[in-house]
């Protein structure tokens, strides 16, 4: 199968080194390269032999919050009477994120490997993949290895003749961000509007049906043969302290170079844009640059030389979040920039609290006046005010999502703010209209 | 209702996946492939869902408001969805939004008057590292450029007609 983009010399293939293999999707393929060696070793493996393995990998939520894997699984109390689920977010829709596709699409199988060995160290029997509506030809190819799976024997009622019952399913979401979210994702599979729950319990506690849950992202449950196989020292040795093994950045906006590149945790940021990326077309210079994903708060050009892990970003006051790494340049209006990530919270936000639902839908007028030309001095505090009334005051983190970004976007950017206050028109827009002559 | 066998037997399936007496969770799932083939989220099929699912209509019918992909009117037979959100505005979705909607003379969620297309524009579909992209139907199409985007739509068009 061909590749979206061209690979980099750079990548550390680990979870991707299947992409691009003829037929990797299929169940030969994986087979021939170590597949489901991984579930063999398990089998033989105490739950909490599988676990400390997990937690030795230092391997960290990939769906953006970045929680410790091992911990997570940990906290499902095992001995409850109660049945056990393994669910897989891929509802992959953070802006400026695109991995978990090519994952499903060219690797299914060490995804369907990664929730079984969750699924033996939890003591569950049952396995939901809840993939985004919008990636239905995703669902066909997960539905065609899990159905392979079953044709070998490695799902079913005695999966590898083990005795242990473990299923896998998908299920389809049909368009909503806020599915995402671990638990309004299992109040949209349990066939409700996707609404979050009040934590706590946490799902590991009452998820799915009422019943101990995991939810992991794809990229963590891709993790997971590897470490199982190879060890989890082998994985953490390819990361930076308590930020174990690679990582699937998405390099998006102003590079030469975009696409999905698999590079060990703690890559310098500078040397991805430049390095993996190709740099920033047309030679412009880099303005800015949001690190995980459009709910993080962005950097400016000059805090950019940092190493990509979370604790490290997180230090820069930002977030590794979802990798979703977006490149802007000097002709960037940061304005519009933020306005259109605003018009995506306010569209996705689900009303169920408050500040966000009306943080985010008052955020996208005042910027939009804003950006028109229409704003008033008093706008800039104000948007910065209602942010930072939004945050840590919702339900989930949604709110934050909004509130992080536009308040970073005041502070580090509020010049370009001010640029567009008395009635000037957009100072980028001029400029794109001159260079179009 | 009366569907399609395929259609038929993606309902039977998805009603033994859900541990027993959690059929109401195959609800999405069943619009969306159901809304696939009937063109829109119908009354009738709102019932039809809440029947076989074993739940009230109007518990099936709160939840089509919610998931944007679900349609109450019908789309077009060809559903253009131009994502404008922050990877691709940054490449120019925006102006490729711009142009669909001339192109097709159509604005947002509206359908041409011959029902062959619509149009949408959507938050992030995740090709963010190959935007712009657009998706119609269920098919991507990445590094979409005003010309790339004519094309698609003209071969449409005339597979349409010959």
């Amino acid at each position: 199968m061909p590749l979206y983009n061209e690979p980099s010399p750079l990548e550390v293939k680990v979870l991707s080194r299947r992409f691009g293999m003829a037929n990797s999707a299929s169940i030969d393929t994986y087979l021939a390269t170590d597949g489901y060696a991984a579930i063999r070793k398990a089998l033989e493996m105490t739950p909490e032999q599988i676990i400390d393995e997990v937690k030795a990998s230092a391997l960290r939520g990939r769906g953006g919050a970045g929680f410790p894997t091992g911990m997570k699984w940990s906290f499902v109390p095992r001995n409850s009477p109660k049945p056990k689920y393994v669910i897989c977010n891929a509802d992959e829709s953070e802006p400026g994120t695109c991995k978990d596709r090519l994952l499903m699409e060219y690797d299914p199988h060490q995804l369907i490997e990664g929730m079984m060995i969750c699924g033996r160290a939890i003591g569950s029997n049952a396995g939901y993949i809840y993939i985004r509506g919008e990636y239905r030809y995703l669902i066909e190819i997960m539905d065609r290895a899990i159905d392979e799976a079953y044709g070998r024997g490695f799902l079913g009622d005695n999966a590898l003749g083990s005795g242990w019952k473990f299923d896998v399913r998908t299920h389809s979401g049909a368009g909503a961000y806020e599915c995402g979210e671990e638990s309004a994702l299992l109040d949209s599979l349990e066939g409700k509007r996707g609404i979050p729950r009040l934590k706590p319990p946490f799902p590991a506690v009452v998820g799915a049906w009422s019943c101990p849950t995991v939810v992991n992202n794809v990229e963590s449950y891709s993790a997971v043969p590897f470490i199982i196989r190879d060890g989890g020292a082998a994985f953490a040795a390819l990361g930076t302290p308590k930020n174990g093994g690679t990582r699937l950045f998405c390099l998006s906006g102003h590079v030469n170079k975009p696409g999905v590149y698999e590079l060990p945790m703690g890559f310098n940021l500078l040397r991805m844009i430049d390095e993996v990326g190709g740099g920033i077309p047309g030679g412009k210079k880099l303005k800015a640059v949001i690190p995980g994903g459009s709910s993080c708060p962005v950097l400016k050009a000059d805090e950019c030389d940092l190493a990509m892990d979370f604790d490290t970003v997180a230090k820069a006051k930002s977030m590794l979040g979802s990798g979703g790494v977006i490149v802007m340049d000097e002709d960037t209006c940061m304005v519009k920039a933020m306005l259109r990530i605003m018009r995506f919270y306010a569209h996705e936000s689900c009303g169920w609290c408050i500040p966000c639902r009306e943080g985010t839908t008052w955020l996208r007028k005042v910027l939009t006046r804003m950006h028109d030309g229409a704003g008033v001095r008093g706008d800039i505090d104000l948007m910065y005010d209602v942010a930072r009334n939004m945050l840590g005051r919702t339900f989930c983190a949604l709110g934050d999502a909004a509130a992080m970004p536009m308040m970073s976007f005041v502070e580090k950017f509020r010049d370009e703010f001010e640029a567009h206050l008395d009635g000037r028109p957009c100072p980028y827009e001029h400029a794109h209209e001159l260079a179009a002559v | 209702m009366t569907f399609s066998p395929e259609l038929e037997a993606k309902f039977a399936k998805l009603l033994t996946i859900y541990p027993e007496g959690r059929q109401r969770s195959a609800i999405v799932p069943m619009l969306l492939y159901a809304q696939d083939e009937v063109g829109a989220v119908t009354t009738e099929l709102i019932e039809e869902v809440a029947k076989r699912v074993g739940v009230q209509p109007l518990t099936v019918d709160e939840t089509v408001g919610y998931y944007s992909m679900l349609h109450r009117r019908p789309m077009g037979r060809y559903h253009v969805q131009v994502c404008t959100n922050i990877s691709c505005l940054l490449v120019g979705g925006e102006q490729l939004y711009d142009h669909a909607k001339k192109k097709l003379g159509i604005g947002n969620k509206e359908v041409t008057p011959d029902g062959l297309f619509s149009l949408e524009e959507v938050e992030c579909m995740g090709a963010c590292s190959w935007a712009p992209a657009v998706e119609i139907n269920y098919d991507f199409h990445h590094f979409v450029t005003p010309e790339k985007l004519d094309k698609l739509i003209d071969d449409i068009r005339r597979a349409r007609v010959s």
